[in-house]
């Protein structure tokens, strides 16, 4: 890479349209196809919930819009990124954080925020700034020196998802974010959830959940490498017929011949 | 009963199922052990020299006869003056020139020594000096048997001492048992060192624990599968030691097989109280090669000497496993040794397996931590 | 007898206490849930109960057998499927299965009646490695492998984490099924829904008992007047919530917020829907609502004493 993009442009380039684009993305693994001709669109400040069964091509499809895997065929974009030929761009656009953690459990709280913010080559007085914004926000502050590997597990998927953000992506990508927490500290990280969104990030989250996916602005429902729903929670509902998201997913997901 | 062969089923399953194992089980010990057999050896086999016999007598003709059946050496140019030796080592067709300058023949038989030139390419220094020595000590023993004189009076050309000790001068003899101690440690103790440790990585070990199969069945049943496979192993080396590397085989077969027996059983027994002490396969794999090839290619005497060695390092040496094994292995193949002279070392193998296998069944705690 | 007894059980790893002081009796041929988040304390509890730890204090017993003096015996009657996944991966369905019954002295055949069920399902698959098989179908093969040689107890450590809803529904399905056959059934969760699946639950977080009872006195026990609260954007509509006077507490439930009022008031959802109408929202709908267990676990969390490495002491914002 010649010039590492400016993020702020690409933040309002996008501003104006969706952020993710994606028409008939296909991704085949020989004969199997994990991804079957998928096409979205997602909204700056959305959040739209990408569910589906184990096995379903979840993975695979989050996989290529984050740039880590080509697709076969289709067209997307990402933050105003294609897929095919810019997937080193799409990396300093968005931000990626995982039920394993991307945070050293063997460096401090402040350690882990510097390294990421020198990742994404942020300058020494901004990673300064940021982190003590950062742990202001989280009350982190007291445990600024604290190993990470010593924080109880909410904080530190609170602190993950906050520095997944520090380089001030335009969408976040959310791989199963709030597994193995009490239902407080969940809501508590749906709460940050929500101000990122508030603030024109796009949140991408996967889910097993099922009242999470009530949170979603939008929720896509994948069976089989397809995307078989796309609407609103209440949309959803109403279509089936049916009183809860857990509905809609049995409902959708008992047609799947595809397990893993 | 039945539970217990239903494991060792399963642990050939596991084995046959993977084929890293079966990489690791047979196809390491072939590469590895025709390697070192071939490459940490410095014997010359048909080296290429040229004769220039301005002699043309009968003791030169003889020396010549000897030089090119040792095997060592090979006649490739037969020249007529120095200039077609130089042109010959020039283009790197001989490694070797032997002159026999004229009346060699008749100062041998009338003044009881004569001289031979040896000329060697000297490019490749440890060759050149290897074929001097081996040329001069075949030349050295033509002398002694054809004169009455005391050895030190025959051709002026440096004797080499170590020539007489050693007169097969073959380096595989010093090399492959030690080779062979080594892979079947190494092998027998990694395959078994990842057994229990991958059992704890998948759960299945807390699923054993809870259920009524007690540590000794566990243990065995990991030790068996690996025991008959290593044999296996172990047959294949001495037989690639035997006819591929030409180490002679002396003495009791019987012996011989049952020693290496007993050597896998200590090899294996470490690598189960290593698995017993893991938490993972890789913890298990790189303890196993941090704590067993560095020790054994240092202080088993197989690279180094351990007389020469600081008295520390000696004693630490004692309990190299491979040591013994090593003397056993000589002892028998080499020298046609028996159980009379090698009690000592068995016996500390055979120690060193009870041992080990007592500590892996402490060390394999019927509940978790 | 309970089929299972645990008497003030506590266990330290370290200085970390992992569980402190519990005690819990689960009758014989019950369906008892241990729930919590991870770190509450249940697999500690699961390895106690499986005789692979000892306890720090306090005894225990498992079919009548005490979990330190009788461990032998306890390894004969109890199904146990840990946390992780506990098959081998390179072996089939069909030589695991024969594995974990040879290994408990027994055959399938002897037993078949009572996977049966579940097996069939499994049967099209009896020949693929387990490693190959999908999440849902592993966990079933476990299930299978941890009843083989009938046990008295069953004892499953978080069975359903990471696998999908169907899958979800369907292992609950089975766990009525096994229950019916009077097998006692010990299961953890981390989901509060399966919370209500259970005949008697136990609360658990940081390795105390918030509370034991059956899930319909859970939700009964919950003790403020609670509102589902609806507007067309959840996030404002929680902050406005949280600041509104009468509220004592207020968090999303899928999309409605529960809102609890620290007095009850005839008029209050009148009074609400004003409030939240005057603070520009939209789409306001307000009406009272039944607890869930997952409003009495938060409202339990809440009030309890803070220590000083729990997760949710800390503001959010």
């Amino acid at each position: 890479m010649t010039n590492p993009p400016n993020n702020a442009a690409a933040g309002r380039a996008s501003a104006a349209g969706p952020v993710i684009t994606c028409q008939q993305l296909t991704k085949r693994f020989g004969d199997f196809v994990a991804v079957n001709g998928i096409s979205f669109e997602v909204a700056a400040g959305e959040i739209f919930g990408f569910l589906g069964a184990n096995g379903a091509g979840k993975t695979t499809a989050m996989r290529m819009l984050c740039g880590l895997l080509g697709p076969t065929e289709g067209a997307a974009t990402v933050a105003g990124c294609d897929v095919f030929r810019e997937p080193e761009r799409i990396k300093q656009h968005i931000g990626y954080m995982s039920q394993k953690f991307s945070l050293y459990e063997d460096l401090t709280v402040r350690e882990n925020i510097r390294f990421y913010g020198g990742v994404y080559g942020l300058k020494t007085a901004a990673i300064r700034e940021k982190t003590t914004a950062l742990l202001q926000r989280l009350g982190l502050a007291a445990e600024r020196d604290t190993l990470v590997g010593s924080l109880p597990l909410g904080w530190k998927q609170k602190l993950a998802f906050s520095v997944a953000l520090l380089h001030e992506p335009a969408v976040i990508f959310l791989d199963e974010p709030t597994g193995g927490v009490d239902p407080i500290t969940r809501r508590q990280f749906w709460d940050l959830i929500y101000e990122a969104a508030a603030r024109g990030v796009t949140i991408f989250i996967t889910t097993h959940y099922m009242d999470e996916a009530e949170y979603c602005d939008r929720v896509s429902i994948m069976v089989d490498g397809r995307i078989d729903a796309l609407d609103t929670p209440a949309g959803l509902k109403r279509q089936f017929g049916v009183a809860s998201m857990d509905e809609v997913f049995l409902h959708l997901a008992r047609g799947a011949k595809n397990v893993e | 009963m039945k539970s217990f062969l239903m494991f060792v089923r399963k642990e050939f399953y596991h084995i046959f199922r993977d084929p890293r194992t079966l990489l690791i089980l047979f196809g390491m010990p072939v590469a590895l052990v025709t390697l070192f057999g071939f490459a940490l050896t410095n014997e010359i086999k048909n080296a290429d020299v040229a004769v220039l016999d301005f002699d043309k007598g009968q003791h030169a003709q003889q020396v010549q006869h000897r030089l090119f059946s040792s095997g060592y050496f090979g006649l490739r140019d037969y020249a007529t003056s120095y200039p077609d030796v130089a042109a010959a080592f020039r283009q790197g067709h001989v490694k070797l020139a032997v002159v026999f300058p004229v009346g060699f023949s008749r100062d041998l038989d009338h003044l009881g020594h004569a001289q031979v030139q040896l000329v060697a390419d000297a490019s490749d220094q440890n060759t050149a000096v290897s074929l001097v020595n081996y040329a001069t000590a075949i030349i050295k023993t033509y002398e002694q048997e054809h004169t009455k004189r005391p050895a030190g009076a025959g051709p002026r050309v440096e004797a080499v001492a170590r020539l007489y000790f050693n007169p097969g001068l073959k380096a595989a003899y010093t090399f492959v048992p030690g080779t062979m101690a080594l892979i079947l440690l190494l092998v027998s103790a990694m395959l078994t060192s990842i057994t229990i440790a991958r059992e704890k990585e998948t759960g299945t070990m807390e699923v054993l624990l809870v259920s009524p199969m007690r540590q000794l069945p566990i243990i065995i049943g990991k030790i068996l599968p690996y025991f008959l496979l290593s044999f296996i192993n172990g047959l294949i080396i001495l037989a690639l030691g035997v006819w591929v590397l030409d180490i002679p085989q002396r003495g009791s077969l019987a012996l011989l097989l049952a020693e290496t027996l007993l050597y896998i059983l200590v090899a294996l027994t470490l690598g189960v109280l290593i698995s017993t002490r893991a938490a993972s396969q890789q913890t298990a794999m790189l303890t196993s090669m941090l704590s067993l090839l560095l020790p054994t290619l240092i202080l088993s005497g197989f690279l180094f000497p351990l007389e020469s060695m600081p008295l520390p390092l000696q004693t630490v040496s004692r309990i190299i496993p491979a040591r013994y094994y090593i003397v056993i292995l000589k002892g028998i193949m080499i020298k046609g040794l028996g159980l009379r002279e090698l009690w000592r070392e068995t016996a500390v193998l055979a120690g060193m397996a009870g041992g080990l296998l007592l500590l892996a069944l402490g060390s394999l705690k019927n509940r978790l931590a | 007898m309970p089929a299972v007894e645990l008497l003030n059980i506590s266990k330290s790893y370290g200085t970390t206490p992992a569980v402190r002081d519990i005690s819990l009796a689960v009758e014989a041929g019950e369906l008892f849930g241990l729930i919590g988040p991870d770190g509450a304390g249940k697999t500690t509890l699961f390895r106690i109960l499986t005789t692979l730890l000892l306890a720090d204090a306090g005894t225990a017993t498992v079919a009548g057998h005490d979990v330190v003096r009788d461990f032998r015996a306890i390894r004969n009657v109890v199904g146990y499927m840990p946390g992780k996944f506990s098959l081998y991966p390179d072996l089939t369905v069909q030589e695991n299965l024969e594995f974990f019954a040879a290994v408990f002295r027994t055959t399938v055949a002897e037993n078949y009646e009572l996977v049966k069920d579940i097996y069939e399902q499994l049967a099209p698959f009896k020949n693929r490695r387990s490693g190959a098989l999908s999440g849902g179908m592993k966990q079933k093969l476990a299930l299978c492998c941890a009843l083989i040689h009938k046990p008295q107890v069953l004892l499953l450590d978080e069975p359903t984490t990471g696998v999908d809803a169907v899958s979800r529904q369907e292992f609950w399905h089975m766990l009525g099924t096994l229950k019916a056959r009077g097998i006692t059934i010990v299961v953890s969760t981390p989901y509060m829904d399966e919370a209500a699946l259970c005949e008697r639950v136990a609360l658990l977080q940081e390795g105390q008992v918030l509370r034991i009872d059956t899930p319909a006195a859970l939700r009964a026990a919950y003790p403020w007047p609670l509102y589902a609260v609806r507007a067309a954007r959840m996030h404002p509509l929680l902050q406005d919530l949280r600041a509104y006077p009468a509220a004592h507490s207020c968090y999303a439930f899928g999309e409605a917020a529960h809102l609890s009022l620290r007095q009850p008031a005839p008029d209050a959802a009148a009074r609400l829907t004003a409030y939240l109408t005057g603070h520009g929202h939209t789409g306001v709908v307000v009406e009272p609502v039944e607890a869930t267990i997952e409003d009495t676990f938060m409202d339990l969390l809440a009030q309890r004493q803070p220590s000083p490495n729990s997760a949710h002491d800390q503001p959010a914002q």
